[in-house]
């Protein structure tokens, strides 16, 4: 490693957000031809300093330098002229031009005149030499759309390259690549810091982390939470690091012991995850936690359960009967209901009232002969409203002009209205104030009481441990391991999550 | 419900103007024309704007009417069948043909301005094949009944329209009274909210299109009759576009969710009264068109800063 000036140096870097604070007065420096590996949870501020790097986000206080000058970037091409290449963990390439063209996007050379033509056979060989340099061997007039994802890769990065980049950001690069894949990106990345490119490496793959960085820097909370050095990278010093030892909180909360199994899930099969099987089981009164980190196919496990997507494999067991579900309707039929992340476009129809919203999935029960009885469902709705405390003018107002909590509230009013056996929760407090957040706690609470199972999918980590009897952590599309409440941490959580299974598997 | 009073509001003054400056608009026989206009343009409109609220589209309309004319003169006239069979076969090919559509769309996942742009072109030249590009008819005389069904009056007003009347009361009731008119509304708006409450979106998407198809068959035997020949390249070419505009101008937004069936029929009813503006004032009909393209983009963009200045005006 060079002791000379560092090619990038981030000082006091703040940044915040209505109601969150994003970034803290963090510091980040990486000297030329040093690979840094940015590591941290979910929300730790990883992505928002990236951002900030980048030029998509202005900072609201911190000063930035770059080969020990200082310098304000004011956008996304400021970023790219001053020598910052981006790679987004969803690539930005078009698949319908050929890969010199994608390497080249809007700084096509030319031949000379008023016409502008392309020259193209500049733009072959100037992008082949490029991608050489990456070991990616396809000649420049390849359709984008017959290359792998890893070729892809290479080939924005040979784009950032040929943008003169000299400090490469790669987000999650690795993320969905094979194993082979990876390795020839490692050796790529390794290169390219033998050429004197500083790398940022964002990953939650510890392995490649330690295979790779010259230093780690670890972000909690939006601060710098440390920095290790080479020689002592180790899984159990980053999750140290990345968990934060004041938070070792003990949340009290009853016990599920004993509670008969109410519902099943035997080696299901998703689209995300094909070569995974995941298998877990919910009692009645339970509620079951799934922790993991973003992209681990958590929402796809939901999702499959309830009959948006399709199941690849496996079989979902309620109440001991062995139950089919293709759609969601064959769901809400047994009584299995989800309450979806995104609520503004799955979970709820916006432009119509809080009463069409909640009456919905059970509309025939307020109709005799197929005709509406717009008493009957506005009565159900008010009750409704009342029993979860929904703030709404009426039960006319448009859902869409709710609070967040509120049209959580609205969500959950659809399904109670019904007579739910197993809930399915996909971030319920996402978004959400902290009042509502509480009113929610106390209806799952309340709901696992009279005999409900459970599941709760969360990247908040003080709700997995403050909310769940037991924590089921997937990784990579698989379960990594459950945790019940003796072995339940914020630390063990994370160790699954990134993909070192527990020894002691309960 | 603010859409349609706009829209009826453009309609009733424009009755008016046309009233004064040529008072044989209210002449019982221009009137008793324009009903049965209004009517057989209402009904298909109809069914058009149920697809639209789906946020889907048919353009085959027209070319269904050509298909569905000829197969009815050739049913009746050639191979003499009972006038009631002849109906029911046309009224179940315009029902085949929306599910054909519908399950075009819903299942195989094509686009609907695909799907019956595709219908448009095949249907007629079906049509014009099964005619030998002949103009088929119903003759002078013969098949009394269902001609009076189709044209006739009752009290003086005209049959078309009352069947307008009674397709509307079913489809406003179906539409804005009932189950079925919730979830179509519902995909309209969100189809994966609707499917992830339990909608059965495809089957909600596929009925639409069967609606149309149905109300097609309805207004193109009545548009037969009251033609009386059917000339397979140009006969309904078109219409779907009116019905098109009729669905706008009352209300349907092309994104979905959106509309009613009172509005329709107002959207209907502008169109043919401006068409019979064109004929009373003695413009030259070839600006026909150009007069019908120009109020609906006037109506349409008034629409556009009414709604801006509402939302200006609502609170955040």
């Amino acid at each position: 490693m060079t002791l000379n000036q560092p090619a990038l140096e981030m000082k006091g870097i703040s940044k915040r957000f209505p109601g969150v604070v994003a970034l803290d007065g963090v510091d980040l420096e990486v000297y030329p031809g040093e690979i840094v590996a940015l590591a941290g949870e979910n929300g730790a501020g990883k992505s928002t300093l990236m951002k900030i790097l980048g030029g998509v986000y202005q900072p609201d206080a911190g000063r930035l330098r770059i080969g020990g000058q200082e310098v304000i970037i004011h956008s996304v091409s400021d970023a790219i002229g001053r020598g910052i290449g981006f790679i987004h963990q969803e690539l930005n390439v078009l698949d319908n031009l050929d890969v010199a063209a994608n390497v080249f996007l809007g700084r096509e050379p030319v031949w000379g005149g008023p016409l502008q033509l392309v020259d193209r056979p500049k733009l072959y060989a100037q992008a082949e030499a490029y991608l050489r340099r990456l070991g990616l061997e396809v000649p420049g007039r390849t359709p984008l759309g017959e290359l792998s994802l890893a070729q892809r890769q290479m080939v924005e990065i040979a784009k950032a390259l040929s943008l003169d980049a000299r400090i490469l950001i790669m987000d999650e690069p690795t993320s969905s690549l094979t194993l082979t894949e990876t390795a020839r990106l490692l050796e790529v990345v390794k290169e390219l810091r033998a050429q004197g490119v500083s790398v940022i490496y964002i990953s939650h793959r510890l392995g490649e982390i330690q295979d790779l960085a010259d230093r780690v820097v670890v972000l909690r909370d939006g601060h710098n939470a440390g920095a290790i050095g080479r020689e002592e990278i180790s899984h159990d010093r980053i999750v140290r690091l990345m968990v934060g030892r004041d938070l070792d909180h003990f949340f009290a909360h009853p016990t599920a012991t004993g509670k008969p199994r109410a519902f099943e899930v035997r080696d299901l099969r998703t689209r995300r995850y094909p070569a995974q099987t995941v298998s877990f089981e919910v009692g009645r009164g339970e509620i079951l936690g799934i922790a993991g980190l973003v992209g681990a196919g958590r929402s796809e496990v939901a999702e499959t359960i309830f009959g948006v997507e399709p199941a690849l494999g496996g079989t979902v067991i309620l109440e001991g009967r062995t139950v089919t579900i293709r759609s969601p309707r064959d769901a809400i039929a047994h009584g299995i209901y989800l309450i979806p992340e995104d609520r503004r476009r799955t979970g709820l129809i916006l432009d119509l009232a809080v009463r069409e919203n909640i009456t919905l999935p059970a509309l025939s029960r307020y109709a005799t002969a197929g005709l509406l009885d717009r008493g009957a469902e506005r009565r159900a709705a008010e009750e409704m409203c009342l029993r979860l405390n929904v703030k709404a003018p009426s039960v006319e107002a448009l859902a869409g002009n709710l609070s967040g909590g509120n049209q959580q509230k609205v969500v959950l009013a659809k399904w109670l209205s019904l007579d739910p056996k197993v809930l399915i929760f996909d971030e319920p407090t996402r978004g959400i104030d902290v009042g509502a957040k509480a009113e929610i706690y106390q209806l799952m609470r309340h709901l696992a009481e009279s005999g409900v199972a459970i599941i709760m999918i969360s990247s908040d980590m003080e709700e997995v441990l403050g909310e769940s009897d037991r924590v089921a952590v997937m990784h990579e599309g698989a379960v990594a391991g459950v945790l019940d409440r003796e072995h339940c941490s914020e630390e063990a959580i994370m160790r699954l999550a990134v993909g070192r299974r527990e020894p002691h598997e309960p | 419900m603010k859409k349609e009073i706009g829209t009826f509001v453009l309609l009733v003054v424009l009755c008016v103007i046309v009233s004064i400056i040529s008072p044989s608009f209210l002449a019982p026989a221009n009137l008793q024309n324009l009903a049965r206009l209004i009517g057989m343009y209402g009904i298909f409109s109809i069914g058009i704007g149920v697809v639209i609220m789906t946020g889907g589209i048919d353009l085959s309309v027209g070319s269904i009417f050509a298909l569905l004319g000829v197969l009815l003169s050739i049913m009746l006239t050639e191979w003499r069948l009972p006038g009631i069979l002849a109906v029911g076969v046309v009224l179940a090919v315009g029902l085949g043909l929306g599910l054909l559509h519908g399950v075009l769309i819903t299942r195989v996942r094509i686009q609907p301005f695909i799907v019956t742009l595709c219908g448009l072109l095949f249907y007629r030249g079906l049509a014009r094949f099964i005619a030998s590009d002949e103009t088929k008819g119903f003759g002078g005389g013969g098949f009394e009944t269902l001609r009076e069904v189709a044209t006739g009056s009752l009290f003086s007003i005209p049959m078309p329209f009352i069947l307008l009347l009674l397709v509307s009361a079913v489809m406003w009731v179906a539409l804005h009274r009932s189950v079925y008119g919730r979830y179509l509304f519902a995909v309209g708006r969100s189809e994966e909210a609707a499917r992830y409450s339990g909608v059965n979106s495809r089957a909600v998407v596929t009925s639409a299109y069967m609606l149309s198809g149905l109300a097609a068959g309805i207004a193109g035997i009545v548009f037969a009759f009251y033609t009386n020949s059917i000339s397979p390249s140009s006969h309904g070419n078109f219409y779907e576009l009116y019905g098109i505009a009729a669905a706008v101008l009352g209300g349907c937004s092309l994104r979905g969710g959106e509309g009613s069936v009172v509005g329709i029929i107002i959207g209907a009813a502008l169109l043919q009264v401006l068409q019979n503006l064109v004929n009373l004032l003695g413009i030259p009909s070839s600006l026909n068109f150009a007069v019908m393209g120009a109020v609906i983009l006037i109506g349409v963009i008034g629409d556009q800063i009414y709604q801006r200045r509402s939302a200006k005006v609502r609170p955040a």
